[in-house]
């Protein structure tokens, strides 16, 4: 599934939009579920929710920029989300960081040009006990190496 | 009102119910340091710089926001209160950078004032060194400099809650928070229309107009440029300000004199061409009420306006009177009609304006603005931007005498002077419409029911058997409500004016700062002193506009007229850069 390369889904946005209507102050849910289409929300999409709710498309960018449950750039078909919470800081993180910025050539925030992976922080996954953790889409791993951060990421 | 007892300092003083902490001190006589607050604003209270201790109360609150309560006990100046102010300054500065001396805003900051009000003298905490944002100066009028930015949002407040544009707006988070147009893309590529009202509320040195300054300076050097000069209506009445006068003073003498002293060779008024203005709009309103042409007429004069209307209501652009804005006639009348009178190639004419508005910089590079073949207009100067020219060339402008326009457009009448506040167009569009239709002399030239800073006013107007509905907005906000009005088909008025700032261009994005609501009042007020002040109140009877009609134009909306005096607009989106909605 390359999320990246989907047409704009205008149908299922209005879908999503006539749903809300009613119900003003849904800008949040709007965007969650307008996300989930594409894997991220377009200026087109920020654009057609604005027009529809009668709001700024910078007020709307705003909070789509806000809250780093949204993604305003593709994401990759993997998303490798590093946990940056103390205890896994305290166990590696940062080398584990490290080798993936080196392995794939991606700083957090970023995608790489293929279209595969994109890097990002998360905060506590709960996984303190096996930590350094991290999760690639809804997989985890935890106890985690320089080498073995790379089997994985090879493994995909 | 239920008024509230509450002692500030030591001193008891009643205030109404339901007022800032902010307020109450004022009436104490205490001026608490603020930088986010804006008395004409929304209360955002971001920087706490304003903290005062209120007794019983577990933190300091901020005396901008919080509302007293009766019996409320407020102290302003503790040492708690002192270190609070002095640490939250501190800490904005360091991440600001310290580049004062090359600052369009230097010693005219916010900020700076603070820094030096508090007692800053060291940078405990480090200072920005490095620019971390690029500036943006794609737009035509203005430049934003991101890293001089405070996060204070009442640039925000502005584009959104006055003019409900909403160009701008907070994005992304903690330290990377930056105050940007949807998309994050360049201000050019959003709906932005230049009106510069952000301008006049940003505290330091992060939004302001595009410089025109150095090419006036390198025109009026050139021995082979002709370089005349225009001033708008509204200058006469602001640019003392810029020289610390009151607001409020009427100095068109002295104005002419500084410019004649900064080399112009001929300084004109624009007066002359909103007079002129008044005779093609008034005539073309005639024409439409008599031949079923599209009403209400709406004037075109403020061209952050005119983008407002391209932008956001693109359907309805032949509401709007076909004149171009008095600028850009005088531009181009400049360059052909007094060109041929004064023997000059108007290839060598350079056409400099002094205006309140910064989006008269994007006017005037409009690609149909060159009805000659060359710019109308050349440069355009705010307000602020002439009284740096003036400061550089150490003109001391309260000693300057007072002078003469230069003819032959300097002739202008009191209907030209009120242009430069909201309603002023449509009185004196009236003044000269009535005459032209009934033929009979005016009993009162005033109309003061168009007159005043309130956002929307109307009136209605008999002409000898025919009533037209008229009405007047001013800010952009109020404009939407009109042109909703006409979208829904409620507006049953003839004629409209609409001024794209508040106050009309009195309030210009490109005013001296402070511009606020009580000062917008002063400057109004005189203006029309101005104009009771002048023998001839109708834009009809300069005769220096009929000379123009006998040797040039011929008569109004006539074919050099329309070559030279009107032009057409522009269907733009409300997102520029994608073709949505
Ligand atoms: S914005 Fe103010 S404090 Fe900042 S550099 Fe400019 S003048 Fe100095
Ligand atoms: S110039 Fe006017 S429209 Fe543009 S950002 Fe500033 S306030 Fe908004
Ligand atoms: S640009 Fe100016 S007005 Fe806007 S938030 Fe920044 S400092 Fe405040
Ligand atoms: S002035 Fe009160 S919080 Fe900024």
């Amino acid at each position: 599934m390359a999320k990246a390369n989907c047409p704009l889904p205008t149908s299922n946005l209005s879908e999503i939009l006539d749903k809300y209507k009613q119900s003003p102050g849904s800008l949040l849910e709007i965007l969650r579920e307008a996300q989930a289409i594409n894997g991220y929300l377009s200026r087109e999409v920020l654009q057609l929710i604005a027009e529809e709710l009668g709001i700024p498309e910078s007020k709307v960018y705003g909070v789509a920029t806000f809250y780093s449950l949204f993604k305003t750039t593709p994401t990759g078909q993997y998303i490798i989300r590093i946990c940056e919470s103390a205890p896994c800081h305290i166990r590696g993180a940062q080398d584990v960081l490290a080798t993936i910025e080196k392995t794939l050539g991606i700083k957090p925030g970023e995608t790489t040009p293929d279209g595969k992976f994109s890097l990002e922080f998360t905060s506590c996954l709960g996984l303190c006990g096996v930590a350094p953790a991290m999760m690639i889409n809804d997989q985890v791993f935890g106890n985690l190496t320089g080498d073995r951060v790379r089997e994985i990421i090879n493994s995909f | 009102m239920e008024m509230v007892k509450v002692t500030v300092d030591g001193q008891t003083v009643e205030v109404p119910k339901g007022s800032t902490i902010l307020a109450a001190a004022k009436k104490a006589g205490i001026k608490i340091p603020t930088l986010c607050h804006h008395e004409d604003l929304n209360v955002n209270a971001m920087c706490r710089i304003c903290v005062v201790e209120v007794v019983g109360a577990r933190t300091l609150q901020a005396a901008c926001s919080q509302p007293v309560s009766d019996g409320m006990v407020i102290i302003t100046n503790s040492p708690a209160v002192r270190q609070a102010r002095k640490m939250n300054l501190e800490l904005l500065l360091s991440n600001h950078p310290q580049d004062c001396l090359n600052c369009v805003r230097n010693q005219r900051c916010e900020l700076q004032t603070l820094a030096d009000q508090l007692g800053v003298q060291q940078q405990r905490f480090g200072t920005k060194t490095r620019p971390e944002y690029p500036k943006d100066d794609s737009a035509a009028a203005l430049v934003r400099d991101p890293d001089k930015c405070i996060l204070c949002r009442r640039c925000v407040e502005v584009c959104h809650d006055v003019q409900s544009v909403g160009a701008i707006a907070p994005a992304n988070r903690g330290i990377k928070t930056q105050i940007l147009p949807a998309g994050g893309v360049d201000l050019n590529n959003v709906a932005c229309v230049q009106c510069g009202q952000c301008t006049l509320v940003c505290p330091v040195g992060a939004l302001y107009e595009q410089d025109h300054t150095e090419r006036v300076w390198a025109a009026l050097a050139d021995p082979e440029k002709h370089v005349v000069v225009q001033t708008a209506p509204a200058i006469r009445v602001s640019i003392g300000e810029e020289f610390g006068m009151e607001p409020g003073q009427v100095t068109t003498g002295q104005l002419v004199a500084a410019l004649r002293r900064l080399g112009f060779d001929r300084v004109f008024d624009t007066d002359f061409t909103a007079d002129l203005t008044i005779i093609e709009e008034g005539h073309e309103l005639i024409d439409r009420l008599n031949n079923g042409g599209v009403l209400p007429m709406i004037t075109s004069c403020s061209p952050g306006w005119i983008k407002f209307i391209e932008h956001f209501y693109p359907e309805y652009l032949d509401h709007l009177s076909t004149c171009k804005s008095p600028q850009q006639m005088f531009g181009a009348l400049a360059k052909t009609y007094y060109a041929e009178k004064a023997g000059l190639d108007p290839k060598d004419i350079y056409v400099v304006s002094i205006m309140p508005c910064t989006a008269k910089k994007f006017e005037c590079g409009r690609p149909e603005m060159s009805s000659t073949g060359y710019p109308d207009v050349d440069a355009v100067l705010t307000t602020r931007e002439l009284g740096k020219m003036l400061r550089q060339a150490g003109i001391v402008f309260s000693e300057l005498p007072e002078e003469q326009y230069d003819e032959p457009f300097g002739i202008t009448t009191g209907a030209g002077v009120i242009f430069g506040a909201s309603g002023g167009v449509m009185e004196a569009a009236l003044r000269t419409v009535y005459e032209v239709v009934t033929n009979e002399t005016l009993p009162s030239v005033d109309f003061t029911a168009v007159r005043g800073i309130e956002g929307i006013k109307e009136a209605e107007v008999d002409l000898k058997g025919t009533k037209v509905k008229v009405a007047v907005a001013n800010g952009l906000g109020n404009a939407r409500k009109l042109m909703d009005l006409i979208k829904e088909g409620k507006a049953d008025y003839q004629f409209i004016e609409i001024m794209c700032c508040p106050g009309g261009c009195i309030g210009g994005g490109g005013q001296p700062i402070p511009t606020t609501n009580e000062i917008r009042k002063k400057r109004i007020e005189a203006i029309y002193e101005a104009d009771a002040d002048l023998p001839l109140r109708k834009s009809h009877e300069n005769p220096a506009v009929k000379t123009l009609y006998e040797e040039f134009l011929d008569k109004p909306l006539g074919e050099k007229s329309h070559q030279l005096l009107h032009t057409h607009y522009t269907k733009r989106n409300k997102y520029p850069q994608k073709s949505v909605g």
